[in-house]
């Protein structure tokens, strides 16, 4: 049952993401600017605008680009970047490190803010406490990624300048890694200076992605766990001899989790786009930073190859977060 | 002989200020078993519900003491006595079908006091929990203790839960309606395991139920409530040989033959609920909270 | 029912705050002209970089200060306000238009329409927003027309699902069927039946939705993507102070301010309302 619910959902993920290939492809066709007139210098002859055209494949029909692309694709070859003049993928895979490394660094964050909000709020409810975690999550939820980025430039990097606000690493290092996992590596290679210098550099975009999620889990969280708190089975494990907190972490905390948890997978789709713009806002050398420059420049692949991988993204976390709740939750384990 | 469970005066009232209980006092002795029977919504479950220190947020404790065994419970603290109720009391729930958590399993579900509270052995726990599930006739218990909740029956997770309340040896157990969710058949044997453990083990029980005939079966004293009120107390058999306040008799006259266990209650007589509110109004008129 | 009363009570400050707020922004921009104290254009080099009016160095008539052209803060913002406020409103309506006739359409017709709508609604849900905005922004050519389009083309979704999801639970009931028997045409049906029901939800939707289109133009503006350079918007101010937040950080600060409260205001002001129309709650 679990394999079957894990093929379907695989299927679906497929037909999404042919989708998203298809609008990305009308979308950027329909762009009126020549990016091959940007690339060339001013007098290039007609010929040279026609030899570039074919090299990259614009001289043919939009739904013949587009098969011949989509081909190229499955073959893992996503084509040239026109204004970096390098293989789109490669491009993609240096740059991804740095984004999944901050997107699950703000992640952890947020859960390691909001799931104490939420047990604090259940744990004091129908307080003054809850009270502050409701208003707290509230206005923390309303104000975007992009407005606490800024906040936190502000309070940080100018007011009290204790935090990085530019780049993922102090430029002036020499960096001994192999790969672009900076911050992994730097742990395993045991170099914890180069570790929190790079933590210094990620704090603040990831807590700026970090609040308006953290906020939503207390939330959602909160109002599961007291939910279950007034279940027949907590009654009973209070009648045991545990304390409130003991209940919440050991019979609450699991149930109340499930519902909470296909909620914060589709929130966290949202923090992975947030990154888009507070790469932007950090000068943070990741994905999102080289996408915004990518549709400055026009470059179509390097747009296409960027997009579908975080489309790709996306419908991962679904299903695992759909896999997660299939797995954690027994009935459907064992039904 | 000191009682296991001493309630002197108890009151509670809801934010409305409406009272679910009035002075109520009881007293049950070790190893005795103490019916608290009335209709639903009379405030028994309260009653069981406040020892336990489990009321719904709601409802507020206005005067009273509750003394186990000696104990005062509002002179503990919230730790002190949360480990006093851990120790020495245990609840059989009503429906068993939610009192287990469904995301744990049965095993875990049933040392974890043993251990975690008591400071039990693993080792001493499971065997004490093997060794329980024996006395509630379950011939499996490798299959039980590694269930999860929904794998059983609701006969089945009743009988985990009574093992479970009888595990540490408890001096009080409260069984709040425990045959109450059960069908019929499944009913009569819950009904015999609680007193056939309550005998091996000598425990007391605060035993909370609309039903005149279970309380003709296992109990050796009653007390009736209305309207949170206890209207009468008296020895079981006495209670239905002599019934003395006309809510008791209406009661007993309201169900067919108290002899068989499994009839239902009828309504009770008109004149007799007026007569009540009579009385439950008079006592409400000089009734200030703290002045009992 | 205590419950419900007192959280109704809560929200009367809440209501007034955010819509004053609200209130206040808009007037401001609508009357921009007569309002500013300064032209937002005039650039003056001597007056480069004035502090705010509390500080050493302020010049009388520029309240927030200047930026790095000397141009006034305030009336830049207050000029700002006008562009924030329109693509607030054209884009979140036609957003909710869009979502709505759409969410109408597969609800009540299911099967085919509903497949193509929901697999469309999935295909928008794995695009990073932003990235998407950005992207439709860049081929739509920069503008206040593309700035509003991209808005509506992206975030129609929110509202598609809301509608959507009601009117399938209002299409199986007995009483569509028997006033289609009584002769009502479909969509009358749905329209006069589920309408009524999703109202309060849409309503609070359309409000943040305003916010959110705020936000969106703003970080537009900041990739220097929204609309032409010269016109002072919200987000161009805030990528001129994320420049010169060492030298001058008013210019960061303010316009902050500024979004933040009006960000809040929308998704409050739709909170109370919501819960102000909301047939469980009253």
């Amino acid at each position: 049952m679990l394999l079957q619910r894990f093929l379907v959902r695989l299927l679906t993920m497929l037909v999404t993401l042919f989708g998203v290939a298809i609008v990305v492809f009308v979308v950027i066709r329909v762009a009126p600017g020549d990016p091959i007139a940007m690339m060339l210098p001013p007098g290039a002859s007609d010929d040279d605008i026609a030899r570039l055209r074919a090299l990259y494949g614009l001289d043919k029909s939009i739904v013949q680009q587009f098969f011949i692309w989509l081909g190229g694709v499955l073959h893992g070859n996503f084509g040239t970047s026109i204004s970096l003049r390098q293989d789109v993928l490669g491009l993609v895979f240096n740059r991804l490190p740095a984004t999944l490394e901050l997107a699950t660094f703000a992640l952890l964050m947020a859960i390691a803010i909001g799931v104490p909000m939420a047990i604090l709020g259940a744990r004091n409810r129908g307080t003054a406490v809850e009270a502050g975690v409701d208003i707290a999550s509230g206005a923390t939820l309303s104000i975007p990624d992009f407005l606490w980025g800024l906040v936190l430039i502000l309070l940080f990097g100018v007011l009290v300048p204790v935090f990085d606000i530019s780049g993922r690493v102090s430029p002036q290092l020499d960096l001994p890694f192999v790969t672009q996992f900076y911050l992994v590596e730097s742990i395993l290679r045991l170099r914890f200076d180069l570790t929190w210098d790079l933590l210094k550099h990620m704090l603040m975009p990831a807590v700026a992605l970090a609040l308006p999620l953290a906020a939503i889990i207390a939330q959602l969280l909160k109002q599961s766990l007291k939910e279950v708190l007034d279940l027949d089975y907590v009654v009973l494990a209070r009648v045991k001899g545990f304390s409130e907190t003991q209940v919440i972490l050991r019979e609450a905390l699991k149930n109340a989790a499930l519902p909470t948890l296909t909620l914060v997978g589709v929130q966290f789709t949202f923090l992975i786009g947030g990154t888009v713009i507070v790469e932007r806002l950090f000068s943070y050398e990741g994905l999102g930073n080289m996408a915004i420059d990518a549709v400055i420049n026009r470059d179509l692949p390097l747009i296409q190859g960027i997009v579908l991988v975080f489309a790709l993204l996306f419908v991962l976390i679904n299903l695992a977060v759909d896999m997660m709740y299939a797995l954690l939750n027994p009935r459907l384990r064992h039904g | 002989m000191e009682p296991c469970l001493d309630i002197r005066r108890l009151s509670a009232v809801l934010p409305n200020g409406q009272r679910v209980l009035r002075s109520v006092s009881l007293a049950v002795q070790p190893g005795e078993v103490r019916a608290l029977v009335g209709e639903s919504g009379a405030g028994k479950t309260m009653i069981g519900k406040a020892v336990l220190g489990v009321l719904p947020k709601s409802v507020r404790v206005v005067e009273g003491d509750m003394l186990v065994e000696g104990e005062d419970l509002g002179h503990l603290d919230a730790k002190a006595r949360r480990t006093l109720i851990g120790a020495r009391t245990a609840l059989i729930p009503q429906d068993p079908l939610t009192a287990l958590n469904p995301s744990r399993r049965i095993g875990a579900q049933m040392t974890d006091r043993l251990v975690r509270i008591l400071g039990w052995s693993g080792e001493r726990a499971d065997t004490r929990i093997r060794q329980l599930l024996d006395e509630v006739q379950i011939r499996d218990p490798e299959r039980v203790l590694k269930s999860y909740p929904h794998e059983l029956s609701g006969g089945m997770r009743q009988r985990v839960l009574i093992a479970a309340a009888f595990a540490a040896e408890p001096r009080l157990i409260v069984a709040d309606e425990p045959t109450t969710a059960l069908d019929v058949t499944v009913q009569k044997q819950i009904l015999r395991l609680i007193a056939q453990l309550q005998r091996d083990h000598g425990t007391a029980i605060l035993f909370v139920t609309h039903d005149l005939g279970v309380v003709a079966k296992i109990s050796q004293k009653v007390s009736v409530l209305y309207a949170g009120k206890v209207v009468e107390e008296a020895e079981t058999a006495r209670l239905f040989a002599a019934p003395q306040h006309p809510y008791t008799r209406a009661l007993i006259a309201a169900t067919p033959r108290y002899t068989d266990p499994y009839a239902s209650l009828k309504p009770v007589d008109e004149s007799v609920l007026a007569g009540l509110a009579a009385e439950i109004a008079a006592a409400d008129k000089d009734w200030r909270p703290g002045h009992g | 029912m205590d419950e419900a009363r007192i959280s109704r009570r809560g929200l009367g400050p809440r209501l007034w705050l955010a819509g004053g707020w609200l209130v206040l922004a808009l007037l401001a921009a609508i009357f921009a002209p007569l309002v500013a104290p300064q032209d937002p254009l005039a650039q003056d080099l001597m007056l480069e970089r004035l502090p705010p009016f509390w500080l050493d160095g302020a010049e009388p008539g520029y309240w927030l200060g200047t930026d790095s052209l000397g141009r006034d803060l305030l009336s830049r913002l207050i000029f700002g306000g006008r562009i924030a406020f329109i693509v607030a409103f054209a884009a979140a309506t036609s957003a909710c238009l869009l979502g709505s006739a759409l969410g109408l359409i597969a609800g009540y017709f299911g099967g085919w329409a509903d497949r193509i709508i929901s697999r469309v609604v999935d295909i928008w849900m794995a695009f990073p927003p932003v990235l998407f905005a950005i992207l439709l922004v860049a081929v739509l050519g920069t503008g206040l027309s593309s700035v509003i389009l991209a808005i509506a083309i992206i975030d129609w979704t929110r509202f598609c699902r809301v509608i959507r999801a009601e009117a399938m639970s209002q299409a199986r009931m007995d009483y569509v069927e028997s006033a289609r028997i009584a002769g009502y045409g479909r969509i009358g049906i749905m329209l006069r039946e589920v309408l009524p029901n999703v109202l309060p939800s849409v309503v609070a939707l359309l409000s943040l939705e305003m916010g959110i289109a705020v936000i969106v133009e703003a970080i537009l503006s900041f990739v220097n993507l929204s609309i032409s350079t010269d016109d002072p918007t919200w987000g161009s101010i805030i990528a001129e102070g994320r420049l010169s937040i060492h030298q001058a950080w008013w210019v960061l600060v303010f316009p902050l301010i500024t979004l933040i409260l009006t960000v809040l205001s929308f998704s409050q002001f739709g909170e109370a309302l919501k819960a102000r129309f909301d047939p469980v709650l009253r």
